[in-house]
């Protein structure tokens, strides 16, 4: 059977403390919550280490307020999904932490795990043995990107299905470092490159997300994947509409699975923005919001196919949006099967 | 007690005799077990599809600590395969390696990270080769050298070609001639469980419990490569993680843990990785397949044309069979006149492929299924209609030679058609129904090796303790000990649970072939009743001469006649002595007149008919399977409950192949060799399913059964492609049917392009010419047939 | 002629064996007993309860997640047992597929597979079984569809799943 390499575990008992530890092991040393991205890539040597620094301390509340819910990042996927309060007024969040792989993953899979969660990519997501057969790539041990073999930079995808749902809620998430703490927008958690893709300092840790209530903010995401289960992301869309009655009065709009980084649509934000939802507008403004998607052939299925279903979700979730808001009129065009 | 069929225990919906064991964990598979002192096996692979070997530097390996012992090819130099025809394999290879995955080199330490890091530390030296990675490569003259050194031209490894009848008549007499192209992808079993395999030498004997479905072909490849007896070897089949096909070759890794073990004194295991089963593979072969048909003006076929190309991987597995095996079974469903068959397989720097489940019929049935769709399309006439119209008789002989007895394909057709509603659905884009029909084996009538002993043996044993049967089958969850007790318990008038069965040891153990080519409740089955019967005779003798002989004695509910049924065996040992029975069974030699004949025979087929109802995206392509409706002609169900399980298994499994399984390769490697990336349905993906069986009660089989484990899974894949088209209005003669061939072939079809999504060509392969065959008179004399079984 | 050698530069697993292992005293509660063993730290709980504790009855399939079959329960809930340090779940319930009869009596899961043939090879059954075990304690008659939900980590490739469904929903109504 596959199996681990040697680590040494060690558990601190703050975020502060664990940062201390990570800022002196460098790179010799990884955070360890749920385990369930860190454990298989382990195993098939992607990552090589000294230490995992364990996570258990993390606070596994959620804190739902008159403003704002609070999460611990130590809240599981599935505690996420199946939280009522959530399902009622972040219901897109719900949404995606309930689509994250299967449901024995999401019970042992953290909220913050998945915001941080590696770049995919099907030459890198694979054993020791294969990866040395097929000749390393950049993103470990080589020197060039299998993908696009001309290309300087690594086109591994962000596969984090609560990453763009929280940019979309305008989340902000809490980092701990060994100086304090400190608070940053979700969005700014990301970098477009498929190695360096987490723009926080690799010692910070992971602590909290804070999800604002926003007046009138209605969400849904909508996941793309060959199964009902299990896989992640091949495209997706996180939708945050505010509507007056049949109007946009504001929305936000992430792509997830067709770039390096959750892709923010911002253009097709200032499209939608006061207009009166409809058919056309909708499908309008899914063109504009698909655009700038660039799969590449590193996923499951074709990365024509998948280029041409961006628009097809993005079209889901924000009818699927606007439905959950109770005004719209607007009919859905093509229903998500399971 | 007795039920309305006149059985007590056969058509009883009963548990397997194991099931208490496997719902709480205590089945011990091969990986379960972990002798004292046992060494854990890892094999090093090669990362090249194609290269020589130029050395290999095992020394920095054999110095780790915990490195018990270290062997390469030269260890193990003596070739082995399948089929006797093809023994091109070794356990290791010194000399050349043909797919990225090939064994090279094993270790024995104390525990699998050294192991590993072990294979690591081992230095090969290659001379990397061009590699084959198509069938149009494999049919072009190669960049470097040649896979194999047999075969030919190029790297086609076989090809036949045969015909019978007149077809160049039946195509003149013919309204309408159509010819298709398609293709079938490759795709694997991928079994739950890894394979593994632990051995021991103790006493100069070798004992390995291995995750098999041929305990007894194991047994001969060790035989040959260990260069020892057979009485010197024993191969248990372990409790058995799942098998489809997958398991039914002798493995590089049985041979290598026995090897280790003679080395080493001390047990050695192996457990493929996920990646490795994935190599180690013998599945699905990618078929490229051509047909031209001609039919009258009312659809039926006066002649029939089909030439495949088989993708074989890189070495032989059951190649051979497989290539017959792609033009042995079109005429067991449609009584196709006049018929010429070429077929090709060729050699690919690809792990091996093989038998799975269906063996080299799926495809063709795919093609076959679809290409009738289409000549009723183009005549207007309904495609139920006219597959009816083409539907064999019982008891008839086909074009082929191929003996037909009990047939219930007309039955099986109208239960899925009323259940459905097929014919009254409702129309509407997005929407479709597919209807397809398929046949399958209970059993090869030819054995793979050469000889004129039985296929299946069983020996019984009676006495104060019990009943014992013995039988060499080797249950791999499809229920083969439930039928052997069964059957035992039904003619010596007890229960399932009163039999104790020793099974799949070759120590112990009568021979069974194995669990492939759905055999074994026929074949086994058979064995089992002409043993229990001669036992029965016994007890009712001896219970006869106790009675006085006045009055018939009755067995049955634990009675013999007036005697509990231990009573009776201790009248009967007294009379006797030792009480044992046995019973064998071996097919009708009732294979054609012509070379190639031992490939399609079989002494019973099972039908069946499917509809699949689907939903298809005209815009994303995406395809939701709402409902799945089969009719299974089994003969008789000797266990419905089990029955059933293997129908909707098959259908599971057909769905997986239809809509996403694909053993895809990309720059000479397995593009996903993992469960996540190599698509396998899950709860999510899977529709309800309504399973009707059929019992048409075969003349030959036990009881009438015949096999139920593999034929089903055949209709349900063209009943997709057939369902996509009828909701859509496009043909997607490729399987795996995905959303982007769907959305292609629409786009196509919009463009005023064929409205298909297809290989577009046959490539041109040098057939020799076609043995010519003279048909067999085409009804079956039933008396003759009678007196044959 | 190209001629390949490769290079010791990347030999990942070998250089791995010059690290120390780290051995720590876990005390596991599994099936409601309590067993104290010393461990290397980088052993996954499915290795440890197979390999050290005997406990065969859990199977694996992957080791990486994307099977299922290595499902136990961790505090009712399922977990997979590749993804799971011992030191992560020291102290809390562990129950694997040997605790889930009563002595020889049946669970009504159990029972129900058994008797309408959802185990074929029986492989990805203890996984499946844990798992319906746990959607059961937390809706006594789920429809068909949540089963299908709370399932769907779990791949089996013979039964096509709907006994497995069937049995779970007649276990279901045993239990109420």
């Amino acid at each position: 059977m596959l199996r681990l390499p040697r680590f040494k575990y060690l558990r601190p008992k703050t975020a502060r403390e664990a940062a201390h530890m990570a800022t002196e092991l460098g790179s010799r040393a990884m955070f360890v919550a749920g385990g369930t991205d860190l454990f298989p890539k382990l195993k098939r040597r992607q990552f090589e280490v000294d230490a995992l620094i364990g996570l258990d301390f993390l606070s596994r509340d959620i804190r739902p307020g008159t403003n704002e819910t609070e999460l611990g990042a130590g809240v599981t996927l599935s505690a996420a999904s199946a939280h009522e309060q959530l399902n009622k007024q972040l219901s897109g969040y719900a949404e995606a932490a309930g689509l994250v792989s299967s449901p024995p993953l999401r019970n042992a899979g953290t909220i913050g795990g998945n915001l941080c969660v590696d770049t995919r990519c099907n030459y890198y997501d694979m054993t020791y043995e294969w990866r040395k057969a097929i000749g390393f790539c950049m993103k470990k041990d080589g020197d060039i990107c299998l993908v696009a073999p001309g290309s300087p930079r690594c086109w591994a995808v962000s596969s984090s299905d609560t990453g763009p749902m929280a940019m979309a809620l305008e989340g902000l998430v809490t980092l701990a470092g060994a100086g304090g703490e400190r608070e940053l927008p979700v969005a700014a958690l990301y970098r477009d490159d498929g190695i360096d893709y987490m723009a926080k300092q690799p010692s910070e840790v992971v602590t909290g997300l804070r999800l604002p209530h926003i007046e009138g903010n209605h969400s849904a995401y909508v996941k793309l994947r060959r199964r009902g289960s299990i896989d992640f992301p091949i495209a997706g869309a996180a939708v945050a509409l505010q509507m007056d009655g049949d109007v946009v009065r504001s929305c936000r709009i992430v792509l997830s699975a067709v770039a390096s980084h959750p892709l923010e649509a911002r253009a097709a934000d200032e499209f939608l923005t006061g207009k009166t939802l409809d058919d056309e507008t909708v499908r309008a403004v899914a063109e504009i919001a698909a655009k700038p998607a660039k799969p590449l052939d590193n996923t499951d299925l074709t990365h024509f196919w998948r280029k041409r279903m961006v628009r097809v979700v993005v079209e889901q979730a924000i009818v699927l949006a606007a439905t959950r808001s109770g005004g719209s009129t607007v009919k859905l065009l093509g229903q998500q099967k399971r | 007690m007795t039920k309305e069929n006149g059985f007590s225990v056969i058509g009883k919906a009963l548990p397997k005799p194991d099931a208490v064991s496997k719902v709480t964990g205590r089945a011990i598979y091969a990986d379960d077990m972990l002798p004292a002192r046992t060494l854990h096996c890892r094999i090093l692979r090669s990362p090249h599809p194609h290269a020589r070997i130029l050395s290999i530097d095992t020394s920095a390996a054999r110095r780790m600590p915990g490195v018990h012992a270290v062997i390469t090819g030269a260890d193990l130099p003596i070739k082995f395969g399948i089929l006797p025809v093809t023994q091109d394999e070794r356990a290791l290879e010194h000399e050349k390696v043909r797919y990225v995955g090939d064994p090279i080199a094993a270790i024995a330490a104390v525990d699998e990270e050294i192991a590993a890091a072990a294979c690591d530390a081992i230095s090969v030296e290659y001379e990397v080769l061009e590699p084959v990675m198509s069938i149009d490569e494999a049919l072009a003259e190669s960049k470097d050298e040649r896979i194999q050194d047999y075969g030919g031209p190029n790297n086609i490894h076989k090809l036949v070609a045969l015909e019978f009848g007149d077809v160049d008549g039946g195509f003149e007499k013919a309204d309408h001639i159509r010819e298709d192209v398609l293709f079938f992808q490759g795709n694997t079993h991928l079994p739950m469980e890894q394979h593994s395999a632990i051995a021991t030498f103790v006493d100069g004997r070798v004992t390995l419990w291995s995750s098999t479905q041929v305990v007894h072909y194991v047994h001969r490849a060790l035989a040959k490569v260990l260069e020892l007896p057979m009485n010197r070897i024993r191969v248990i089949g372990a409790a058995h993680g799942g098998g489809f096909g997958g398991k039914t070759d002798p493995f590089a890794h049985e041979i290598i843990v026995c090897k280790l073990a003679m080395l080493t004194g001390r047990p050695v295991k192996c457990t493929l990785t996920r990646e490795e089963v994935f190599y180690a593979h013998r599945g699905r072969h990618p078929v490229l397949m051509w047909v031209r048909s001609g039919v009258t003006r009312d659809g039926r076929i006066t002649a029939m044309h089909f030439k495949t190309a088989l993708d074989g991987g890189a070495y032989g597995s059951y190649g051979v069979a497989s290539t017959f095996y792609t033009g042995a079974l079109q005429t067991v469903t449609y009584d196709i006149p006049a018929y010429r068959f070429e077929g090709c397989r060729v050699f690919t720097n690809k792990p091996p492929c093989g038998p799975k489940r269906g063996h080299g019929t799926p495809q063709p049935r795919f093609a076959m299924e679809l290409h009738l769709e289409k000549i009723a399309h183009d005549l207007g006439i309904d495609p139920v209609d006219l597959k009816q119209r083409n539907f064999v008789k019982p008891m008839t002989r086909t074009v082929n030679w191929l003996r037909v007895t009990s047939c219930g394909l007309d039955e099986c057709t109208e239960r899925v058609m009323t259940a459905s509603g097929y014919r009254i659905r409702e129309r509407r884009r997005g929407r479709g129904m597919g209807f397809a029909i398929s046949s399958y084996l209970s059993g090869a009538g030819t054995a793979i090796y050469w000889n004129d002993m039985p296929h299946s043996e069983v020996q019984i044993k009676v006495d104060r303790g019990g009943v014992t049967a013995y039988c060499g089958a080797m249950d791999i969850g499809q229920g083969s000990d439930s039928v052997l007790a069964a059957i035992v318990a039904e003619e010596l008038g007890l229960q399932p649970r009163d039999i104790r069965l020793v099974t799949a040891d070759t120590d112990t153990t009568p021979i069974d072939l194995g669990s492939y080519s759905s055999r074994v409740t026929f074949m086994a089955g058979n064995a089992a009743l002409q043993a229990a019967r001669k036992m029965r005779g016994m007890l009712v003798d001896a219970v006869e001469a106790k009675m006085g002989g006045a009055e018939a004695v009755r067995v049955g509910a634990g009675r013999i006649g007036d005697f509990t049924f231990e009573e009776a065996s201790i009248l009967a040992e007294a009379r006797f002595g030792t009480l044992t029975s046995a019973g064998s069974y071996t097919p009708p030699k009732i294979a054609g007149p012509f070379k190639g004949s031992g490939v399609g025979p079989s002494p019973a087929y099972s039908y069946s008919a499917c509809v699949v109802d689907l939903d298809a995206d005209p815009r994303t392509g995406i395809v939701h399977v709402n409902k799945v409706w089969i009719a299974h002609d089994v003969g008789r169900a000797i266990n419905p409950l089990l029955v059933e399980g293997q129908v909707e298994g098959s259908i599971y499994m057909g769905l997986g192949e239809a809509l996403m399984e694909e053993q895809a390769f990309r720059k000479g490697l397995h593009k996903w060799p993992s469960m996540l990336e190599y698509k396998s349905p899950t709860f999510m993906d899977t529709p309800e399913v309504e399973t009707f069986i059929v019992e048409t009660v075969d003349p030959e089989g036990p009881y009438g059964a015949k096999e139920a484990g593999q034929g089903p899974l055949l209709p349900v894949i063209p009943a997709v492609s057939s369902a996509v088209f009828d909701a859509l209005g496009v043909w997607i003669d490729e399987i795996p049917v995905t959303p982007e061939k769907i959305v292609e072939a629409l786009r196509r079809k919009q463009k005023g392009q064929p409205a298909r999504y297809g290989p577009e060509r046959f490539p041109s392969i040098p057939y020799p010419a076609c043995i010519k065959v003279e048909p067999p008179p085409r009804d079956l004399d039933t008396n003759a047939a009678a007196a044959s079984i | 002629m190209r001629v390949c050698l490769e290079s010791y530069a990347r030999r990942i697993v070998r250089n791995e064996m010059a690290r120390d292992v780290e051995r720590l005293v876990v005390a596991l509660h599994v099936n409601g007993e309590r067993t104290e063993l010393l461990l290397p730290v980088h052993k996954t709980l499915l290795e440890v309860l197979r390999e050290d504790m005997q406990l065969t009855g859990t199977k694996h399939g992957c080791e990486l997640g994307e099977c299922g079959t290595c499902t136990v329960l961790v505090e009712g809930k399922p977990e997979l047992s590749c993804l799971v340090l011992p030191v992560q779940v020291e102290g809390r319930a562990i129950t694997t597929i040997e605790g889930m009869a009563s002595g020889s009596e049946l669970h009504p899961l159990q029972q129900a597979f058994a008797e309408l043939g959802a185990a074929q090879c029986g492989y990805c059954t203890p996984g499946i079984l844990l798992a319906a075990k746990s959607l059961l304690e937390s809706n006594a008659t789920p429809s068909r569809d949540e089963i299908r939900e709370a399932l769907a980590g779990n791949l089996c490739r013979c039964t096509g799943y709907s006994k497995i469904v069937d049995a779970i929903e007649l276990a279901g109504g045993r239990m109420k």
